[in-house]
């Protein structure tokens, strides 16, 4: 790991409304090749973090750099350009057209040479995806929509990918599936920041973690650390030992 | 009854179509029914009048019509001119309205904002060119026999073939390119379509360049083949959002089957119960489609 962070965000302050920010003040740094959770109670505001650093919720203070530039107001459209790919929790596929042609909208911002060995290569990757290339992709299982939302970031070759809940409404078979192929991507050398509910995964794949509270840094450390503090897991990370209810 | 209900049918469904589509285009991407889209058909054809009047003037021979066809090179060259105008004063209406209101107002605000810019339009056409009507071409047209029993007149053949093959490159354009999944994406989840990359401002210039293009072709195409007057397009409005509604709002496959139905329909009303009953048949297709199927042939069920 370089000692120049990928992914700077200092003092970040978004709201979606003027005067009522949802993250406020918070930091979060990634290296190169590293796996960074974002995780605390509901309404912490992790999502909006994750988001506001994709480009999608407006930014009222702090500054977001990236690789050394400082993106902190560029439009997302542009984010991705720079090599930071973001998959959202719902919603994540264009449900009214084909696999296919989600993956071919994402190749736009590559230069045309380069579009249609992408695609190819992202079917090596999702061998199920290329099954069912055709289909339209609202008709696939939450899993598959899941690979086909990963796939749609990393088909640019980003250097980060922001994942808000790549596990959320995946059985844990699916989980396993997803998560595993987080590693895979890692070792690749990309940087992947995400933020989860599923705590337990996600300690158990990070390399760092943020405990973040009321929109601000409340713990941050290694993994194995936090996982093994008990007062973090009772007092924020909701039940470690029995996982989320649902 | 006779069958040339079809030919007449089809012309005039295939002319709503190419103004449907710009209003289900607007519609699925900026979230409003644009009542100026009526207007953009009329700016369209005074415009081609405009610049193939000029053409014809200066240019030897250029104002006669070619063969059989009374469409002349004038008017063939001044079109897409007259298209490329009124994508520039969809443009610009966006920059100087719509973009002002974007994301600020409800989607009522915008409706009401487009309805004033279609009474300011019409007002300037009709202080400009006065409200009487005007003609490409007063040449008459004989229509000739085309088989199956069906008769056409050179121009309704002519525009026919036009006016089926822009509609054809839409479909492309949509399925088939770049441009046409970036206004899908925006159109079904504008966050996901800026996360995946897509100008999502961009994209908005292009539908507003499409639209106002197509109103054009519309315009021009009526003007052919009725006359040229300041509420040609305003009187088009409701069976271009019947046709818009009826297919789906948001749908451009269902915005062509919409405008056939809605074209056909009228042509098998003026045939049976007569001219004046003509007006009635879009509103009736509009109450038909609202009571039975809201969300229209292509469209989703909420």
């Amino acid at each position: 790991m370089s000692d120049i962070p990928v992914l700077a965000v200092k003092g970040l302050v978004a709201a979606y409304e003027a005067g009522l920010p949802i993250v406020n003040e918070a930091s979060v740094h990634a290296g190169r090749g590293e796996i960074v959770a974002l995780l605390g109670p509901n309404g912490a505001g992790k999502s909006t973090l994750i988001k506001a650093i994709a480009g999608l919720v407006p930014i009222t203070g702090g500054a977001v750099r990236f690789d050394g530039k400082d993106i902190t107001h560029m439009p997302a459209h542009l984010r991705i350009r720079e090599g930071l790919a973001f998959a959202p929790q719902t919603e994540n596929v264009f449900g009214s057209m084909s696999v296919d042609d989600n993956l071919r909208l994402a190749a736009g911002v590559l230069p045309h040479a380069r579009r249609a060995g992408r695609i190819v290569a992202m079917y090596d990757a999702f061998p199920d995806l290329r099954r069912q290339r055709s289909l339209l992709a609202g008709r696939l299982s939450g899993g598959q929509r899941q690979m086909l939302a990963i796939a749609r970031a990393l088909l640019v070759e980003p250097r980060a990918l922001l994942l808000d809940e790549p596990s959320a409404g995946l059985s844990p078979k699916f989980v396993e599936i997803v998560f595993a192929k987080l590693a895979d991507i890692q070792a690749t050398g990309v940087t992947i920041v995400l933020v989860e509910q599923n705590t337990r995964a996600a300690l158990a794949l990070a390399d760092r973690a943020y405990v973040l509270v009321q929109g601000r840094n409340r713990h941050e450390g290694d993994a194995r650390s936090l996982r093994d503090d008990p007062a973090i897991a009772a007092l924020y990370l909701g039940g470690m030992e029995t996982e989320r209810a649902e | 009854m006779t069958p040339q209900v079809i030919v007449d049918g089809l012309m005039n469904g295939t002319l709503i179509g190419l103004g449907a589509v710009g209003v289900t285009l607007t519609y699925s991407i900026l979230r409003f029914a644009n009542f100026a889209h009526g207007e953009f058909i009329t700016f369209g054809a005074y415009a081609a009048l405009a610049i193939s009047g000029i053409l014809s003037t200066t240019v030897v021979g250029f104002g006669e019509g070619v063969g059989v066809v009374s469409i002349s090179p004038a008017l063939i060259v001044a079109t897409p001119l007259a298209m490329a105008l009124t994508a520039g004063l969809a443009l610009a209406l966006d920059r100087l309205l719509f973009a002002r209101l974007r994301g600020k107002s409800e989607a009522i605000s915008m409706v009401m904002a487009s309805f004033g810019a279609s009474m300011a339009i019409r007002a300037a056409i009709e202080f400009g060119f006065t409200s009487s009507p005007a003609y490409f071409s007063r040449e008459l047209q004989i229509a000739r026999p085309i088989g199956f029993g069906l008769k056409a007149t050179p121009n309704q053949f002519a525009l026919l073939i036009v006016a089926g093959g822009l509609l054809i490159g839409v479909h492309l354009l949509l399925s088939r390119t770049q441009i046409g999944r970036a206004m899908r994406a925006v159109s079904e989840n504008p966050s996901l379509a800026r996360a995946a990359g897509v100008d999502v401002e961009a994209t908005i210039r292009f539908v507003w360049i499409l639209g106002g293009a197509l109103a054009c072709a519309a315009g021009v195409m009526l003007g052919l083949l009725v006359q040229i007057r300041p509420f040609m397009g305003f009187d088009l409005l409701l069976p271009l959002f019947a046709a818009a509604i009826l297919g789906g709002i948001g749908s451009v496959a269902g915005a062509f089957a919409g405008a056939l139905v809605v074209g056909l329909g009228e042509a098998l009303t003026v045939q049976l119960a007569g001219a004046e009953w003509r007006a009635a048949v879009a509103f009736l297709v509009l109450i038909a489609v609202l009571l039975i199927r809201p969300s229209g042939i292509a469209g989703r069920p909420a």
